[in-house]
């Protein structure tokens, strides 16, 4: 199997991609993405639904045109309404906020002009301050939610791990908002709700990486054969596989949202947040690889204990005659040898073929 | 190796056990309802969300209380309008405090009005009172042909009018339990007489303009009094233009027979207490005596400190919604479900083959018990399934999965370190066990949040993010652990045959390291 052969060797290391060496390169993808985003933001706008801004909203089951929709409504006094065609069964009618007499009166007037039965057209209407407050709750609820964390993975892990998956974090959030700008669809709370799941996620899958990053270093400075960035990468490598699991597991499901959302209800809470999700969970993955940890690694590397470990590698290596490519390769069998065995590997192939003639 | 000699599935399964005969038994418990209750998005109807605020000219703070007495006025309007399964909920407290109105069907009509109506509260003087019922009928008067048929029931109380005079023909057909009528929340005109029932309905009074407006009581408190005798009392404050008012009301009617003496606290447009003045009272300072509970005093001095701050709502949102489009989510929710669910469990056999199935099952026990929860909590604190609470749970599942992802590879990878089975298991179970509580108290920690500073859909939807994961932990403490380490046991899984999926040949093929044999 070449996908289990792929694992394997990325566990010993003899695979090895090497994500935290390039961050400069991830880091300008994903300034270049965000700078996009930005663009979008900036220029377009996000789009926001009626729950935000206010307004009301109308479905009506109706096989009629958008063009003579819009007729009946306007006859009916409201002239700025947005109309659009959901599937082939029902019209979306949305209006700027209006009194319920306003509503009550519309209702009446498109039930008997488009001749349906007023008891089945869902209506929604929005006072326009709601949906300021409801932001604002969102907002502070984000705040409260990111100091937590921060404190929490300041516990668990360290605070350059937390600062690290924190960053990785808002770069998910600010994806997901440009694609949101730059493709125009609509902001409902069910799009928010996708975006805070978006937001455990991303933290899940950096808690999985950082959690076997702090494994493999726990004991890094004692030792002189490897850096924290060659241990930290490895761990990276290691956790690949799991990573491309862990995130195709959490796509189905999404995915089926989207095809039932999209397919069968064509909008609503379904399609608004499995589109969010999908964003969300891709550009997790993408950030807790590319972005989380070589900015760990970066940070790490500031400091003194770290940077001296890096001398006495690149000393020791030097006097080995090892530099290079050459030398990444050989640190990544030395960390299975550090966890495993107490020597090194190259020099000692037979010992690895007797404990395993002996199981 | 101690960590799996520690390891006592049986144990652990039997934990689980007890845990699913409770759960059962709470979910199953006889005489109550075994469905799960759907939101407004599911099952159709029209829910107002209500933004309370002090109402103009009124000064200080909106308090718990307020609110609280607020909700107590919008469910007996909701309740008199005639609507079985209403349902009112506060969310959030304080300046942000929401009041969620449910009910079924779909654009009642002047439901939105009757919400949105100002509740008063006055005190006046009581002109006439009765039991609540017709007496105009001929089953009341046998034999009488004054009246042959009865008088149409009126659909709205109270009934204004500027002399006493116009209000007495009625007050004698008035029959306050006819439907309809006990909800209050229309306008009242505290210059006018006025015709009204009690709030239960059992009495009926005509009543003269109000001697005091709401704003003019300053304190209303529950006491026991200190001789112990008659149980609770309210007592009450006015501020001094109330307490001049008091005095010359007193003064007056307690000389009167009953039930002129009498005066009703209106609230609403219901008479909610009708005392009478046994002496004078000049002071400013009243009691309310009479057989009180502990809990009637209280529910009283909360009406009687509400009218000093009435609260004028806004309707921030409201939604209605068919039953055709209702139950057309549902099943787009419940296929979404499935369709993830099946999905997901057709990876996890392929990738995994036999620990796939471990997976599958833990995923099934973590589905079931997710249902039975939100049955059993819907009945005990009125949990309702909206379609933004599917979507988190079909999420969860995915996330669910992810947990035994992370268990397994970890069992892989100490496989590929050399490791016998049974010990990689447990060995594994150590390592992934801290990596999944961290990684579930992340999750945790954001439905938390979000549950206790939000509001409508967003709210639900963290709750049953909290739950999954909560379900998340124990599934697999109590039952994918222990079911690996019986797998990790069986000779079956050990021998390494390629649908167990931890055959130690494939996971050290490739390698040139582990194998020994690329050399």
């Amino acid at each position: 199997m070449k996908l289990n052969e792929i694992g394997n060797r990325l566990y010993t290391g003899e695979t090895s991609v090497d994500f935290a060496g390039k961050r400069k390169l991830w880091y300008l993808i994903s300034v270049a993405i965000i700078a996009v985003a930005a663009f979008g933001l900036l220029g377009r706008g996000l789009t926001l639904g009626i729950e935000f801004k206010g307004g009301a909203k109308f479905n009506v089951p109706s096989t009629m045109s958008v063009e003579e929709a819009r007729k009946i409504v306007k006859n009916a006094g409201v002239d700025t309404a947005v109309i659009i065609a959901v599937g082939n069964e029902r019209l979306e009618i949305q209006t700027p906020p209006l009194e319920q007499t306003e509503i009550d009166s519309l209702i009446a007037k498109v039930a008997n002009d488009f001749n349906v039965d007023p008891k089945l057209i869902t209506t929604q209407s929005v006072g326009p301050s709601w949906g300021a407050d409801i932001t604002r709750q969102a907002l502070i609820g984000l705040a409260v939610f990111l100091f937590l964390v921060i404190l929490f993975l300041t516990i668990y892990f360290e605070v350059r791990m937390a600062v690290a998956a924190i960053v990785a974090l808002l770069h998910d959030l600010l994806i997901t908002i440009g694609v949101y700008a730059i493709l125009g669809f609509e902001v409902t709370p069910a799009t928010v709700i996708g975006v805070l799941t978006i937001l455990g996620y991303s933290l899940y899958d950096t808690v999985v990486v950082f959690d076997k990053v702090k494994e493999n270093t726990r004991s890094i400075t004692a030792q002189s054969r490897l850096n924290y960035r060659e241990g930290a990468n490895l761990a990276l490598n290691q956790t690949l596989i799991r990573s491309i699991n862990t995130s195709i597991v959490a796509l189905l499901p999404v995915a089926a949202i989207l095809i039932v959302g999209v397919g069968i209800l064509q909008a609503g809470t379904l399609k608004d947040l499995a589109l969010a999700l999908f964003v969300g969970i891709a550009a997790g993955t993408y950030s807790s690889i590319f972005i989380a940890t070589p900015l760990l690694v970066q940070l790490k590397e500031r400091q003194p204990e770290i940077q001296a470990l890096s001398r006495r590698v690149h000393a020791r290596r030097s006097n080995a005659g090892l530099e290079g490519p050459e030398a990444m390769k050989v640190s990544g069998n030395t960390a299975i040898a550090t966890q495993v065995l107490p020597a090194g590997p190259r020099t000692q192939p037979k010992r690895f073929k007797r404990s395993k003639r002996k199981k | 190796m101690s960590a799996a000699n520690r390891a006592r599935p049986g144990r652990l399964l039997s934990l689980l056990l007890i845990l699913t005969i409770a759960t059962l038994s709470w979910t199953f418990w006889p005489g109550t309802t075994q469905e799960a209750r759907l939101g407004l998005d599911l099952r159709g109807g029209t829910q107002v969300i209500l933004t309370p605020e002090l109402a103009p000219g009124a000064e200080g703070t909106l308090t718990e209380d307020q609110i609280n007495q607020t909700v107590e006025i919008i469910r007996q309007r909701v309740n008199g309008f005639g609507v079985a399964e209403a349902e009112v909920t506060v969310q959030g407290s304080g300046a942000n405090a929401a009041i969620v109105v449910t009910v079924p069907g779909v654009n009642p009509e002047g439901i939105t009005n009757l919400l949105k109506q100002t509740a008063r509260l006055d005190f006046r003087a009581v002109l006439a009172a009765g039991t609540g019922i017709d007496v105009t009928t001929p089953s009341a008067s046998p034999g009488a042909s004054a009246s042959p048929t009865p008088l149409p029931q009126p659909t709205e109380l109270p009934i204004q009018a500027a002399t006493a005079d116009e209000l007495f023909d009625q007050y004698l057909s008035l029959n306050c339990l006819s439907p309809g009528l006990l909800q209050g929340g229309r306008a009242d005109d505290p210059t006018k007489y006025m015709l009204t029932c009690s709030k239960e309905g059992f009495e009926k009074f005509v009543l003269a303009p109000a001697f005091i407006t709401g704003d003019q009581v300053a304190d209303s408190q529950a006491t026991l009094p200190q001789q112990g005798a008659g149980g609770w009392m309210v007592t009450l404050d006015f501020d001094s233009a109330g307490a001049t008012k008091l005095s010359e009301a007193s003064n007056s009617l307690s000389r009167l027979p009953s039930p002129q003496n009498r005066f009703g606290i209106v609230l609403d447009g219901l008479v909610v207490s009708a005392p009478f003045f046994s002496e004078p009272i000049l002071g400013g300072k009243a009691q309310i005596e009479g057989s009180f509970k502990a809990e009637e005093a209280q529910q009283l001095s909360q009406v009687l400190r509400y009218g000093a701050l009435p609260v004028t709502l806004n309707i921030a949102e409201s939604t209605s919604i068919s039953p055709t489009l209702g139950q057309d989510q549902l099943s787009a929710g419940l296929l979404a479900g499935a369709i993830g669910l099946g999905l997901v469990v057709l990876y996890l056999i392929i990738y995994y083959r036999a620990l796939g199935f471990v997976a599958v099952f833990s995923l099934i026990v973590a589905a079931a018990f997710l249902w039975l929860y939100i049955v059993a909590l819907g009945r005990t604190i009125g949990f309702t399934l909206t379609l933004a609470g599917i979507a988190g749970a079909i999420v969860a599942i995915g996330i669910t999965a992810d947990s035994f992802v992370v268990y397994f590879e970890r069992i892989r990878d100490e496989i590929r370190d050399g490791k016998s089975l049974r010990v990689a298991t447990e060995l594994a179970w150590v390592r992934a066990r801290r990596t999944l509580l961290a990684a579930d108290f992340v999750s945790l920690l954001a439905a938390f949040v979000l549950y206790s500073l939000s509001v409508g859909s967003v709210r639900g939807f963290a709750f049953t993010l909290g739950l999954t994961t909560l379900i998340d932990v124990f599934v697999a403490f109590w039952f994918t652990h222990p079911l690996v380490t019986y797998f990790g046991k069986s000779k079956w899984a050990e021998t390494g045959g390629i649908l167990t999926g931890v055959s130690r040949k494939r996971l050290t093929s490739g390698s040139a390291i582990l194998t020994g044999s690329d050399k």
